[in-house]
């Protein structure tokens, strides 16, 4: 696992680089946000969870969360992932 | 200002010195189009990837591009203009086409081979294709209710005159097996994790067996943008752009269906629901099928939506139409709520793969606003529905999609 995640970080640093400038996307601020930004933008740009807002209720938060681990293999913790799926459904959920 | 405008005002400025990239164009609004999920509203901004023009940049990593629909003011979109589309953020930044080679092997070929780029140019007979790449989920933005997914308005595909060999012309110097079922394709582009499944695709025999299906090393009479499957890629004329491997390195007939995750668990739709002739037959389930052929469908290009025209003015409304391969046979215009309809103008027929484009004209007659829809209709009959057949994954949206222009 530990392998994994240092596995990400290289990826997440050195990846942009190909592509120059990869703007940042700015999360809102609240509890669980370090943890999405960690977990997530090692394989993908953050600009996809704005994006997707705000239509997925906590289930369908739930759903895109555990398909991320489930078919595209992220190694994300069962704790990180139920973080993660709050923080979604709280500021990216349907209102 | 055009690019090239603006280059030939650089131009005849001698000895004009250049730092950093040109940004004539980087100003550009995003112009979206209405019906979106708000938050694609708040994150949407035009993006310049290396060989491009601005385009609509939904995501960065993998990038995922929209075209303007400036792109659509011509049947064959321009190079620098074609949308981007990737699944999986492990891209080669570049590719040198002296080293890449493509293997053609799998457990269905007599005899496995590489070839070079030369050797697909010159090896071969070289045919070119006019047709349509349209990504499975254009449009996926304007489903209702929204899903989730890249939220692609109108611009997830183009059109272009592709030119290379045919893959069966390849196929027969391997010397494919009797019994093989479908051909696996797979790209130098992968996912970020091992633990994720590359993005490999397979097509039928008989798809792959069509005199259209071909290897593109030409895109518009150019080298294909890399962002686009440099040095080259796959070609499946009628049928949506996930099967459009780019950066091809691999073909690979196989005596079994493949079981990759990105033909048993993505792009299917519930089999049955679509109008379609060419179904995958060997990656069909009871349930659900995977996408194949693009629907019939059309593009009003103007006017804009909330144009502005004075009563008696004439409105010259133009646009595009296409199908999955059978042909345009008409395209319709209503000026008044769908309550009628009158046949629009067909533009030149550039082969049934490709766009069609079309124009209709009327006088503006208000009294405040005017709503134009277009229908299209294909040589089989299928016609553009007006109530969304709503999927999960929000595919073959072809719902008629109206512009209303203001009358003052």
């Amino acid at each position: 696992m530990k392998n994994l995640w240092t596995l990400i970080l290289v990826l997440a640093i050195s990846a942009p680089a190909a592509f120059a400038a990869e703007r940042v996307v700015a999360l809102k601020n609240a509890p669980g946000k370090d943890t999405v930004e960690a977990m997530c933008s090692g394989c993908h740009s953050l600009d996809y969870i704005p994006l997707n807002s705000p239509f997925l209720d906590q289930q369908g938060w739930t759903a895109e969360v555990n398909k991320m681990i489930n078919a595209y293999g992220a190694p994300i913790p069962q704790a990180d992932a139920a973080k993660a799926i709050a923080y979604l459904a709280a500021n990216y959920g349907k209102p | 200002m055009l690019r090239r405008q603006f280059l030939q005002a650089l131009g005849s400025a001698a000895a004009f010195p250049v730092f950093g990239p040109l940004r004539a164009e980087g100003a550009e609004a995003v112009n979206l189009t209405y019906g979106l999920p708000a938050g694609a509203y708040g994150v949407a901004q035009m993006g310049t990837l290396p060989g491009k023009r601005p385009l609509i940049e939904w995501t960065a990593r993998p990038p995922n591009y929209e075209a303007p629909l400036s792109a659509f003011a011509t049947p064959f979109t321009p190079n620098d203009l074609f949308f981007v589309r990737y699944h999986l953020a492990g891209i080669p930044p570049q590719i040198d086409v002296q080293q890449w080679q493509i293997a053609i092997g799998g457990g269905g070929v007599a005899t496995p081979l590489q070839l070079g780029f030369q050797d697909l140019q010159r090896g071969f007979e070289q045919v070119e294709v006019p047709a349509v790449c349209q990504c499975s989920g254009s449009r996926r933005g304007l489903s209702d209710p929204h899903v989730p997914g890249v939220q692609w308005g109108v611009g997830a595909m183009g059109c272009a005159r592709w030119r290379g060999p045919r893959v069966k012309d390849i196929l027969a110097k391997a010397g494919i097996k009797p019994g093989a079922v479908e051909v696996v394709f797979n790209g130098a582009d992968g996912p970020v994790l091992t633990t994720t499944p590359d993005f490999v695709k397979s097509l039928p025999i008989a798809k792959v067996m069509d005199e259209n299906t071909i290897v593109a090393l030409e895109m518009n009479g150019e080298p294909l943008p890399h962002f686009n499957g440099y040095p080259a890629r796959l070609i499946v004329p009628g049928w949506t752009g996930t099967y459009w491997m780019k950066h091809l390195i691999s073909i690979e007939p196989v005596m079994k269906p493949f079981d990759g995750f990105w033909m048993k668990a993505a792009y299917r739709i519930p089999t049955g629901m679509f109008p379609t002739v060419q179904i995958f037959a060997t990656q069909q389930n009871e349930m659900t099928t995977p996408i194949t052929e693009m629907v019939v469908n059309s593009l009003i290009t103007l006017p804009a939506e909330g144009a502005r025209f004075r009563i008696g003015e004439p409105v010259t409304v133009t646009g595009l139409a296409w199908d999955g391969g059978y042909g345009i046979r008409s395209v319709v215009v209503s000026i008044d709520n769908g309550a009628s309809w009158r046949e629009a103008m067909l533009g030149e027929d550039s082969g049934r793969y490709a766009f069609r484009t079309w124009a209709y004209r009327f006088t503006a007659a208000g009294p405040a606003s005017q709503t134009i829809r277009a229908k299209a209709t294909n040589r089989l009959g299928e016609s553009q529905v007006e109530t969304l057949i709503f999927n999960g994954a929000g595919y073959h949206n072809n719902v008629v999609r109206p512009t209303t222009i203001v009358i003052a």
